[in-house]
């Protein structure tokens, strides 16, 4: 099919040396270099392009912008490629393009859905989905899937993405978000201040509405002062371009984030670099010169192929050279529009009439089209088309401009494109996303922003300013005033402003609704928001039903609710709803635009945040060892712990039961290194630890460690670990692994706010020490190996830290036990971490060392029933409640951190949660952990339940399986029976006992 | 994402490096033995929830580690002030008016 | 058991060593400063006695302006926070450093070695503030990042101090446990401008 639409050239924009093929549903066609994918279309007369979201009615391309609510389009030739919902209006066509309808299917042509009348029956009217689906639930379940599919809201891709994303920071003085004539005078005088300038603009090329105007300036053509401006702009280094860039989101402070498409328009897979880029800038000021849309009339079968916007005719015919029909009916309330049927006609092409709605204009536009011998009806206007997939023709009726009602005949003319021009509305998306509510401005019948607690300016048609010559003065001005809020320049442009000659133009008219000789709701459908099939009809019945917030009209109809944010229908929406309601459209009011400007990509979001980036991995130094010795790896926070060391062909179970054994029979060696580390130090430490640990420290000797519990205000355990007096102003604190960068803050909480009084200093230690915990019957044989002094009972008792050298390195050995046996902790700086840990594994071989992971030290501790804070712990969890008296300070002078909590009646309630240990009847069934404890197994449900398991294993060294569990009132209930109902309908009995099951008396951490 | 004047780093800074800590100015109780169960629980659970202005404690996390006081407004989020550990908000719900 | 005393620095794993020279052409530069030695200091600013007992010590006054930094020929010192600086000295000499620090400061201080805890890696080249602009969210332009600033912050997902050595250098402090990250990070965004390892 060859290019039916495509004119002789005269656009500079389209690069016919470069012709590109693509296909579209399946067909093959060619468009240049410099298409978009819409244009493309246009150019070889394609009609149809999807079908509409309800009623299932053929669609064609409306605009040649972000509005565009039809021509939406599922891009890329894979199932890795595929983009949902890209416009085809934004999309730049490149070679071996790949497009399909999301709307219609199963094809656009014949389309299934709308032969049967689509699900419901034909008519929906609004709230339907509501009305038909919110009950029965199940019914909405097995409808969703069709509605979905039938409703075309394009495909995920279905494999994973093969490009790559990034993110940028940026700083500047002046953010200019658009690239059209307000923002390129903007972004120059603000660069001539020296001011820090990023301007950023959504299409491939700076120039917005000037790159299809063919209004003079300084007498020439007005692409021609874009790229002299764009030349002046390039050269300053203090000025960043961001062309095919995106503002998606105007954030707090002045953050915004903008997504600049880096090789969409070359293709797929390009590898060289990022596909899509977000940029988040932080602008000392903002200029928002995004503009305004122009807004269609609403009329009968609105919706039909071939009726469009006018600027989007004057757009495709002076950017792409394409006209998109033969005969065509422009109607109008301003004189702007004009421009469209001018266009058309120097195109070569027949304006069969301009219907506009006005009684009369002297406008030069209007002269120009005279002269031209242009036919124009006023007082008119279009009030149905006739044709199904493409415009036929129109029906003409005069109106009366003041009820808007139809006052005569109706008339008939043949046409296959009708423009239509309801005037503009300023795009004011971005200034709302920051909460600013849009205010209604009479005088240029539109939204302008409102109020605003942002840095923020705006200018040229977001403000409602449309003749060329203010708007570029409004850009130069406002360039410059921003520039000296952000602290450049005199707030003065010294430049002198370019020659435009603005057409006089007479007064527009406010039409929102064009009239029918029928009611509304028996009219045909008046289509206000074409992506949701939201009619003139659908709204007023809305507002009959009572529906009259803005918001709650929105919701119910779903006027704005599609990707495209209501750009093209919300106006008239609301204009229609004012009407209906006897308001004004100031007091109706506007909903609130957010973010995304447009959709945005979740790979642009993500950024290089994927795979191994997504969160950081923190290592140990003796992680390579680990890896080379099989380790399966435990995500603790964000470290990766080695979890067990299988060998080859053992089960995990097996791999713990070796593990287990090893320790309580020969040594077995764990990296304990991830143990957060704080070193303490001023001569107030001792009274600090004493106020934020719930056990006395004033007597612990130098030489000496305890292990200490931290609650916080409320009574509850947050961390606990042991603590080393280094000397008399100097601790060693250690915490849990997760806890580590909390319990700092938590001390730093403290004293920075509460205590700064009290000398002492904490600074994170974790990182430098590397810790390897030796432990078993065999430990002290495997430490005298590599150790330099007398580590004997006599000499390094239970409980005591000694300074040494291991492997010729000077350590810190803590002789701690978290498994009952003699252990040794032993620290060394961490750049010999490694060296350590082998030097004690080589010392260890003859005695069976075993390296074990954390789940061995998991159940070795439960046996001893040594608590994980966070597992064993929930944060609703006191000392008492775990039965650990013992680590309260009774006789403490300061009224330590949650001491007082516990006096609170609720904690001294009898029947609290409280830590137990578990037997299974059957010694060989290990607890589901987290299982629901019940006290009467034949209670119905809902039973009552007591506690739960918190950690259960089986006991290769006692030979039987065991738990913990919180259970009301366990510590009076040790001996009796509980009972587990569990997910698969069984239950089963267990006893309470002590949570101490292996070496009660300690005896052997003690040898 | 909120830009932070940090008065200790003596400059504006990204959200990101700081993490929020609760109400400002929350004192606590010198005698807490002497309090009643209801005044307990007042210092430990009570807390504003002002629309408008507001007092709040952010600690500059990777920063320089210190907290310290914001005053902040909750319905637009604009930051009226920062000040150091210790001292009193210059800008209070009752001096706006 | 061998008496040679095996050391190793955070990214001692991703053998660097074997990639020097590798790539001449890269848009980035990198470096890891390994061994050096690694102190945390801490004490009151406005107590002369600890100020003249620094700079006795290190041979160069301790930088009290917020985020600045000094050196002399044997230290690098960072200021990190008003009561808090990071002083950087040859491989080996952080015990004697601290040694002297004890010796001479007197009153309420705090001295942690932390020589196992971080590295230093080194940025530079062509497309480095381009990485940088990648990586954290200050703003890198001259005026508010000047040689000598040094800057506490996020890097990528990690946290970092941020020290301009020049007006493309920069010297980045990371914890050992997130060295792994950040220099998968630095690999990933170097990327398009290729990475030389120095």
């Amino acid at each position: 099919m060859s290019q039916i639409n495509r004119i002789a050239a005269s656009s500079k924009r389209i690069n016919r040396t470069r012709t590109l093929n693509f296909t579209f549903n399946g067909k093959e066609y060619q468009g240049f270099e410099g298409d978009t994918v819409a244009s493309a279309l246009l150019a070889n007369g394609v009609d149809v392009i999807g079908r509409s979201f309800k009623y299932s009615r053929p669609r064609g391309i409306i605009t040649s912008d972000s509005q565009e609510p039809n021509a939406i389009f599922q891009i890329g030739s894979s199932q890795s490629s595929t983009i949902p919902n890209p416009r085809a209006t934004q999309t730049d066509l490149y070679n071996g393009l790949t497009a399909s309808s999301t709307n219609g299917w199963p094809n656009v042509d014949f389309d299934l859905m709308s032969t049967v009348g689509k699900l419901g029956g034909s008519m929906m009217p609004p709230g339907f989905y509501y009305k038909t689906f919110m009950f029965p639930q199940s019914l909405w379940m097995s409808y969703e899937h069709l509605i979905r599919k039938g409703a075309g809201l394009g495909a995920s891709p279905t494999l994973s993405d093969p490009d790559s994303y990034d993110k940028m920071h940026q700083h500047c003085d002046v953010m200019i978000v658009g690239g059209g004539p307000a923002g390129l005078a903007a972004a120059l005088s603000a660069a001539k201040t020296g001011a820090r300038v990023i301007i950023s603009d959504e299409q491939n090329e700076f120039g917005g509405s000037l790159l299809c105007s063919k209004q003079e300036i300084n007498g020439d053509l007005p692409s021609l002062w874009v790229e002299k401006v764009m030349t002046q702009l390039t050269k300053m280094d203090n000025v960043l371009l961001l062309p095919r860039s995106t503002v998606f989101g105007y954030y707090d402070h002045n953050l915004l984030g903008i997504n600049e498409r880096r090789t969409d328009h070359l293709g797929e897979n390009q590898q060289q670099c990022s596909r899509q880029r977000v940029h988040k800038v932080r602008a000392k000021q903002v200029i928002l010169a995004t503009g305004a849309h122009e807004r269609p009339l609403v009329y009968g079968n609105n919706d039909v192929p071939g009726c469009m916007l006018a600027t989007a005719i004057s757009t495709y015919i002076n950017r792409y050279d394409v006209v998109p029909g033969n005969e065509l009916v422009l109607m109008t309330t301003n004189d702007n529009a004009y421009k469209a049927a001018i266009d058309w006609h120097q195109a070569g092409r027949k304006v069969v009439t301009i219907v506009d709605t006005r009684s009369a204009s002297n406008g030069e536009l209007v002269k120009r089209a005279k002269s031209l011998g242009i036919d124009i009806i006023f007082g008119h206007a279009v009030i149905e088309v006739s044709g199904k997939k493409r415009v036929k023709g129109v029906d003409i009726a005069p109106i009366n401009a003041v009820n808007h009602s139809v006052i005569g005949a109706v008339k008939h003319l043949s046409c296959d494109t009708v423009a239509s021009s309801g005037g503009w509305s300023p795009v004011v998306h971005l200034s709302s996303h920051t909460g600013s509510r849009p205010i209604w401005k009479e005088e240029v019948a539109g939204f302008v922003p409102g109020e605003t607690v942002q840095k923020q300016h705006s200018c040229g048609g977001l403000e409602g300013i449309y003749a060329l010559s203010k708007v570029l003065s409004d850009g130069f001005t406002t360039g410059a005033l921003a520039a000296q809020a952000a602290g450049k320049g005199e707030g003065v442009f010294e430049g002198s402003l370019p020659l435009t000659n603005d057409p006089q133009e007479d007064e527009s008219m406010a039409l929102f609704h064009v009239p029918h000789s029928k009611k509304t709701s028996r009219a045909p459908k008046q289509f206000v928001d074409y992506q949701n099939d939201v009619t003139a009809a659908g709204i007023e019945l809305a507002n009959r039903e009572g529906f009259e917030s803005i918001e709650h009209v929105k919701r119910y109809t779903a006027l704005g609710f599609g990707t495209d944010q209501g750009k093209l229908g919300n106006i008239n929406g609301m204009a229609i709803t004012a009407k209906s309601l006897g308001k004004t459209i100031a007091e109706t009011g506007t909903t609130i635009f957010r973010p995304m400007y447009t959709p945005t990509t979740f790979g642009a979001l993500a950024g290089a945040d994927v795979k191994q980036l997504f969160d950081p991995a923190r290592f140990s130094a003796m992680h390579k060892w680990h890896l080379e010795n099989g380790a399966e790896f435990e995500d603790v926070g964000q470290w990766k712990r080695p979890w067990y060391f299988p060998r080859p062909v053992e089960t995990m179970q097996e791999s713990l039961e070796r593990e287990c054994l090893a320790v309580r029979n020969d040594v077995g060696i764990l990296d304990a290194s991830t143990l957060g580390k704080i070193d303490i130090q001023g001569k107030d430490a001792r009274e600090f630890l004493n106020r934020v640990y719930t056990n006395p420290w004033s007597k612990l000797a130098v030489g000496k460690c305890r292990y200490g519990v931290m609650c916080k205000e409320d009574g509850m355990v947050f961390d606990d670990g042991v603590t080393a007096c280094i000397n008399d102003n100097r601790f060693l604190m250690t915490t849990t692994t997760g806890g580590a960068a909390g319990v700092l803050q938590w001390l730093e909480l403290w004293h920075q706010t509460e205590w700064p009084e009290l000398e002492v200093y904490f600074s994170t230690v974790t990182d430098h020490w590397s810790t390897m915990t030796v432990t078993g019957p065999k430990a002290r044989k495997v430490l005298e190996k590599v150790c330099d002094i007398d580590v004997s009972n006599d000499n390094f008792k239970y409980m005591d830290w000694i300074e040494a050298k291991v492997a010729g390195v000077k350590a810190r050995i803590f002789r701690i036990s978290f498994t009952g046996e003699l252990s040794f902790e032993i620290n060394v700086q961490a750049n010999y971490g490694l060296h350590t840990w082998k030097a004690v594994m080589a010392a260890g071989e003859e005695f069976n060392i075993t390296p074990y992971g954390t789940e061995t030290m998991h159940i070795l501790r439960a046996e001893k029933g040594f608590i994980i804070v966070g597992q064993d712990t929930d944060g609703s969890v006191t000392p008492q409640d775990l039965d650990m008296n013992w680590v309260v300070g009774k006789n403490k002078e300061f009224s330590f951190l949650g001491k007082r909590s516990w006096g609170r009646d609720d904690n001294q309630r009898d029947d609290r949660k409280q830590m137990v240990g578990l037997k299974p009847k059957d010694p060989t069934f290990v607890l589901p952990e987290g299982a629901q404890i019940v006290f009467d197994k034949d209670q119905p449900i809902p039973m009552t339940m007591v506690g739960h398991v918190t950690s259960s294993y089986y006991s290769a060294s006692m030979g039987y399986s065991f738990a913990l569990a919180v259970v009301k009132g366990g510590i009076n209930r040790k001996g009796q029976s509980v009972f587990l109902p569990l997910s698969n309908g069984t239950t089963v009995e267990a006893e309470i006992c002590s949570p101490i099951f292996y070496d009660p008396k300690g005896a052997r951490q003690n040898v | 994402m909120l830009h932070i004047y940090c008065p200790y780093c003596e400059e504006m800074r990204e959200e990101e490096e700081f993490n929020p800590a609760g109400q400002a100015h929350i004192e606590r109780p010198l005698q807490p033995e002497e309090l009643s169960d209801e005044q307990w629980a007042r210092y430990l659970f009570f807390r504003k929830n002002p629309r408008g202005l507001h007092h709040e404690m952010w600690v500059h996390a990777h920063g320089c580690r210190k907290y310290f006081n914001i005053t902040r407004n909750t319905v637009t989020y604009q930051i009226m002030e920062t000040y150091k550990m210790g001292l009193q908000p210059n800008i209070t719900a009752s001096k706006e008016g | 058991m061998s008496n040679l005393i095996q050391v190793e620095s955070p990214l001692h794993h991703a053998q660097l060593d074997q990639l020097i020279g590798q790539s001449q052409s890269g848009g980035i530069i990198f470096h890891e400063a390994a061994l050096f030695g690694h102190l945390n200091l801490r004490g009151n600013a406005d107590d002369d006695a600890f100020l003249t007992g620094v700079q006795e010590v290190l041979d160069v006054a301790l930088p009290t302006t917020a985020c600045s930094s000094a050196k002399s020929e044997s230290a690098q010192i960072m200021w990190l926070a008003p009561d808090e600086w990071l002083i950087v000295v040859a491989s080996g000499s952080e015990y004697d450093v601290e040694e002297k620090l004890r010796a001479t400061l007197k009153g309420h201080f705090a001295v942690s070695d932390i020589s196992g805890a971080q590295t230093l890696i080194e940025l530079s080249g062509m497309n480095v503030i381009d990485l940088m602009k990648k990586s954290t969210g200050y703003d890198l332009h001259l005026d508010s990042f000047p040689i000598g600033k040094v800057v506490g912050t996020t890097f990528a997902k990690a946290g970092a101090h941020i020290l301009r050595l020049s007006e493309d250098k920069f010297q980045l402090v990371i914890r050992r446990s997130f060295s792994d990250y950040v220099w998968l990070w630095i690999q990933q965004s170097s990327k398009e401008y290729g990475l030389s390892i120095v």
